[in-house]
């Protein structure tokens, strides 16, 4: 059995799965059940300015029949009294001493607030502060949230404000509502912030309804731009982690990861770029918190079978393969190959390649089973007919080399080899 | 034992002869099956629909919420999508060539699904067609069942004038009077018929027979073209002794008493054998055990290898109780008194290959005898071949044959024909078309025979097909 404790600046748990700043972790009765579920940690929603909520809150994206591919939210900040929340914070530590509390904060933008903040939440024995620089709505109007982090000399500021008070670990959270987070990053790392989590939610729109012509949710006959998260988003929080772990001043710290994380293996995906703890909200609004049992057993057996005895066994290890397209290796070649046995002739490769890739796929008339074959000279080896093939390993990816040896954009040019071969 | 009616109460025959399939209830119902379409390109289901149901498209537009483009693209292939959603053979059409069942899995519920938007398109009398302005045409059909009313529709929705005779006091052919109520209530069947007519431009004139009526000959000096689509009569005889004896019925007469009068007024019998193995002979036996029969018995001469009805259907047999009984077939009725009291069948075994490529069925000299009061023959259905050899149609064994084109030029499709190609002035064109010239298929296959017709009838006249 692998060992998932995981070990985040001196923040314990038993497992690398910390339940994100959201409704999950707004109140003891919440985070006891989650505890008793098994989760590793939690970051307690964030607290702060008083704010008060509107009705309804959330709007999502279905896709094919699933129902909650993306979730939007235009919730705010804890709207529980502050002694409430870190009363209940200090019984969850007593009741759970091995889980991983940490608690998010946003503060009004001055050195006191957030300072006094600190204080108060310190004192209730929580293992370390996420300083909540990315929600994207309601906060930002008051300069608050994504408004500071969306500006690197902000974020840097009060980051320096938070250090000059924290004894815990902090974590910055970080938004994606930017062109690149590693500014951001950057500046939080450099004021001192041990630690970076991201992605917080992204601005969205998740639609219109099509009868009152209004867009999700409807408060009242208006909406207003929300938060997107769940799977629909994994993908550009990858994409964002990795920035991240390349970048010289990012990479020395560690990072929770966040953004869509329903399974094990997004979790191991995460980790393989970079993050040492992951963090989850969507799959748990949707699913509750018995997911925990199937995160915790499929990412173990999987380390068993990869080997890997620890968490850091792993953490970063696919980091070095995200490169620049200009280093990718031209002489690599794959063409695509058929499993007639495995074919059920559903055609769907034969459109695709044939409307939207290079004509590739040749269809052989029968009653009422066609016949598909890759023409193997045509096949720039893209993948979509592997992508959209609904059987398993009906559709591989053979590799036919151009050449021996490692051939990148650079030298190919510097040696003027052909162009549009295609 | 005796033949009686009122064998069950009304509340028993209601519950007998519900829904077969009760329909998809929900929205939700709907997707999830629609959900597991693929979307295959250039799709098997579509490819073995005789009418060409775009499967894959009516599907989608169930996904997004578009019912009344999937009640279209179902209608615009197949106006009787509703009906065939319930009778048709899927197991070896759409549904038995879907992908899935090479990955051993279920295939999609195409009928269940098919019937999902055509109910709502029906019930809430959605129009999904127009007519073209009218082009100063009329045409005369025979028979207001599947192909004739499909052939009417589309000429119809082209803007040409369609009379229909009808035999019958209702229209819908067999749809209305040869299959199983539990499979099509005749309140549905009379609901489809008024949505197909609902288009306008087409009146069916009731009690209006070919040959007694009204003849050919008037109708060729009446109308611009003819299409006979009167389809196929009563079940093909036995040949055996005792076969006139009080008891023994015609399944074709006995379905249609129970479709025309109602469940409790048709006489059916304790002790039932049903002769064949086909759609018509599992809707006898079942309706006759549905009825209050106490034994029913299906009596086939070949084996399961052989049968020409599906396993599904064979299903609904076993499962009401039916007994059958393989390599057996009738060789006299007996009676006492000009009553039915028992069928002697012959044992049969498995010769060789006959023409059809089946294995052909050999006496083994070895008899049993059933003890029945009713005996309901299924052993296929006879051509009105009177009514076409008077009529001076070119004819095989009463089957209308396909003419070669003759004086026209027409581009003949494969199911419907000039069959009279010597039109003059006086005299207009006869096509024909469905079960009168094959000799009974399923009814989708007369609603392609009535669209071929229709394209064969427009082309002829010079008329635009009908788009939308």
């Amino acid at each position: 059995m692998a060992d998932l404790s995981t070990d985040f600046l001196g923040i314990r748990s038993p497992n690398p799965y910390w339940l994100a700043s959201a409704p999950p972790t707004d109140k003891l009765v919440n985070v006891l059940r989650a505890f008793e579920a098994g989760w590793g940690g939690v970051v307690w929603k964030t607290l702060g300015s008083q704010v008060k909520n509107v009705s309804s809150r959330y709007s999502a994206v279905g896709y094919h029949g699933s129902r909650v591919m993306g979730l939007n939210n235009i919730e705010l900040i804890s709207d529980r009294p502050l002694d409430l929340n870190l009363r209940e914070i200090r019984e969850c530590i007593r009741l759970f001493p091995d889980r991983a509390m940490v608690v998010s904060l946003m503060a009004d933008n001055d050195r006191q607030s957030w300072q006094e903040l600190i204080k108060k939440v310190e004192d209730t024995g929580a293992h370390g502060l996420e300083l909540n620089f990315g929600c994207p709505h309601g906060m930002t109007e008051r300069g608050m949230g994504a408004a500071v982090g969306q500006d690197p000399e902000i974020a840097r500021l009060v980051v320096e404000w938070v250090m000059e008070a924290a004894t815990i670990p902090v974590i910055t959270k970080l938004t994606p509502n930017v062109h690149s987070v590693v500014p951001t990053g950057r500046a939080a790392v450099e004021a001192g912030s041990q630690a970076l989590s991201l992605i917080n939610t992204i601005q969205s729109v998740t639609g219109v309804d099509l009868d009152t012509f209004i867009p999700n949710p409807n408060v009242g006959g208006k909406s207003t731009f929300g938060g997107y998260c769940g799977p629909a988003v994994k993908p550009i929080a990858l994409k964002m982690l990795t920035t991240i772990a390349q970048d010289p001043v990012t990479a020395k710290v560690p990072v929770s990861g966040i953004g869509g994380i329903s399974t094990w293996k997004d979790a191991a995906e995460f980790m393989l770029l970079g993050s040492t703890s992951v963090q989850v909200c969507t799959a748990v609004m949707t699913h509750g918190f018995r997911i925990i049992e199937d995160l915790c057993e499929g990412l173990s057996n999987w380390m068993d079978e990869k080997g890997f005895a620890r968490t850091t066994d792993f953490i970063g290890k696919s980091v070095p393969t995200l490169t620049h397209w200009e280093d990718l290796d031209m002489n690599y070649h794959i063409v695509a190959r058929i499993d007639p046995e495995k074919c059920i002739h559903c055609g769907l490769c034969y459109i695709a390649c044939e409307d939207a890739s290079h004509q590739s796929i040749a269809l052989t008339p029968g009653q009422p089973y066609n016949t598909y074959t890759i023409k193997e000279a045509e096949c720039v080896g893209c993948n979509l007919c592997k992508l959209i093939c609904p059987v398993d390993s009906c559709i591989t990816m053979v590799e036919q080399r151009h050449g021996a040896e490692y051939l990148n954009w650079k030298e190919f040019q510097r040696r003027g080899l052909p162009l549009n071969d295609h | 034992m005796a033949i009686t009616n009122h064998k069950l109460t009304d509340a028993e025959y209601a519950q007998n002869f519900s829904d077969i399939h009760p329909p998809l209830e929900t929205r939700d119902a709907a997707l999830v099956d629609a959900n597991r379409c693929l979307f295959c390109y250039d799709a098997p289901c579509t490819k073995s629909c005789p009418t060409g149901i775009d499967v894959p498209k009516f599907i989608q537009q169930i996904t997004t919420d578009n019912l009344r483009g999937s009640a279209h693209t179902i209608f615009s292939a197949n106006i009787m999508g509703g009906g065939c959603s319930r009778v048709c053979p899927v197991e070896k059409l759409c549904e038995g060539a879907c992908v899935y069942n090479l990955m051993d899995e279920a295939p999609i519920s195409i009928a269940r699904l098919q019937r999902y938007p055509t109910e709502k398109a029906i019930a809430g009398g959605w129009t999904l067609f127009s007519r073209a302005a009218p082009r100063g045409r009329k045409v005369a059909i025979v028979g207001a069942g599947p192909s004739g009313l499909s052939c009417a529709h589309v000429l119809a929705r082209a803007g040409v004038e369609v009379t229909i005779y009808e035999k019958e006091s209702k229209g819908g052919g067999l749809m209305t009077y040869g299959i199983a109520a539990y499979k099509v209530t005749p309140e549905f069947c009379s609901a489809e018929l008024d949505y197909i007519l609902s288009i306008g431009g087409i009146s069916i004139l009731y009690g209006q027979e070919l040959g007694r009526d009204i003849t050919l000959d008037q109708l060729r000096q009446q109308y611009d073209a003819i299409y006979l689509a009167f389809g196929v009569g009563v079940a093909r005889r036995l040949d055996i002794p005792g076969e006139d004896l009080e008891g023994v019925v015609d399944a074709i007469r006995f379905i249609y008493d129970i479709r025309a009068n109602g469940f409790s007024s048709v006489p059916v019998g304790d002790k039932v054998a049903v002769i064949g193995l086909g759609m018509t002979a599992i809707d006898a036996a079942t309706q006759a055990r549905r009825l209050g029969a106490g034994e029913v018995t299906l009596i086939y001469r070949r084996t399961e290898a052989e049968m020409p009805c599906t396993e599904a259907e064979l299903d609904i047999a076993k499962l009401d109780g039916c007994r059958i009984l393989w390599l057996t077939s009738p060789k006299a009725a007996i009676g006492d008194n000009g009553r039915l009291t028992g069928l002697v069948c012959s044992r049969m075994r498995l010769g060789e290959a006959d023409h059809s490529g089946r294995r052909s069925p050999v006496d083994t000299g070895e008899t049993v005898i059933l003890e029945v009061d009713m005996v309901i023959k299924a052993a296929g259905q006879v051509p009105y071949t009177d009514l076409v050899q008077s009529a001076g149609l070119d004819n095989d064994k009463g089957r209308i044959r396909m003419g070669e084109g003759g004086a026209t030029a027409i581009v003949m499709p494969a199911t419907a024909a000039i069959v009279m190609p010597d039109s003059t002035a006086a005299y207009a064109p006869v096509f024909a078309g469905g079960d009168c010239v094959n000799g009974g298929k399923e009814v989708v296959d007369a609603v392609q025979a009535g669209k071929d017709a229709a394209a064969a009838i427009l082309k002829y006249a010079g008329i635009e097909q009908p788009k939308n």
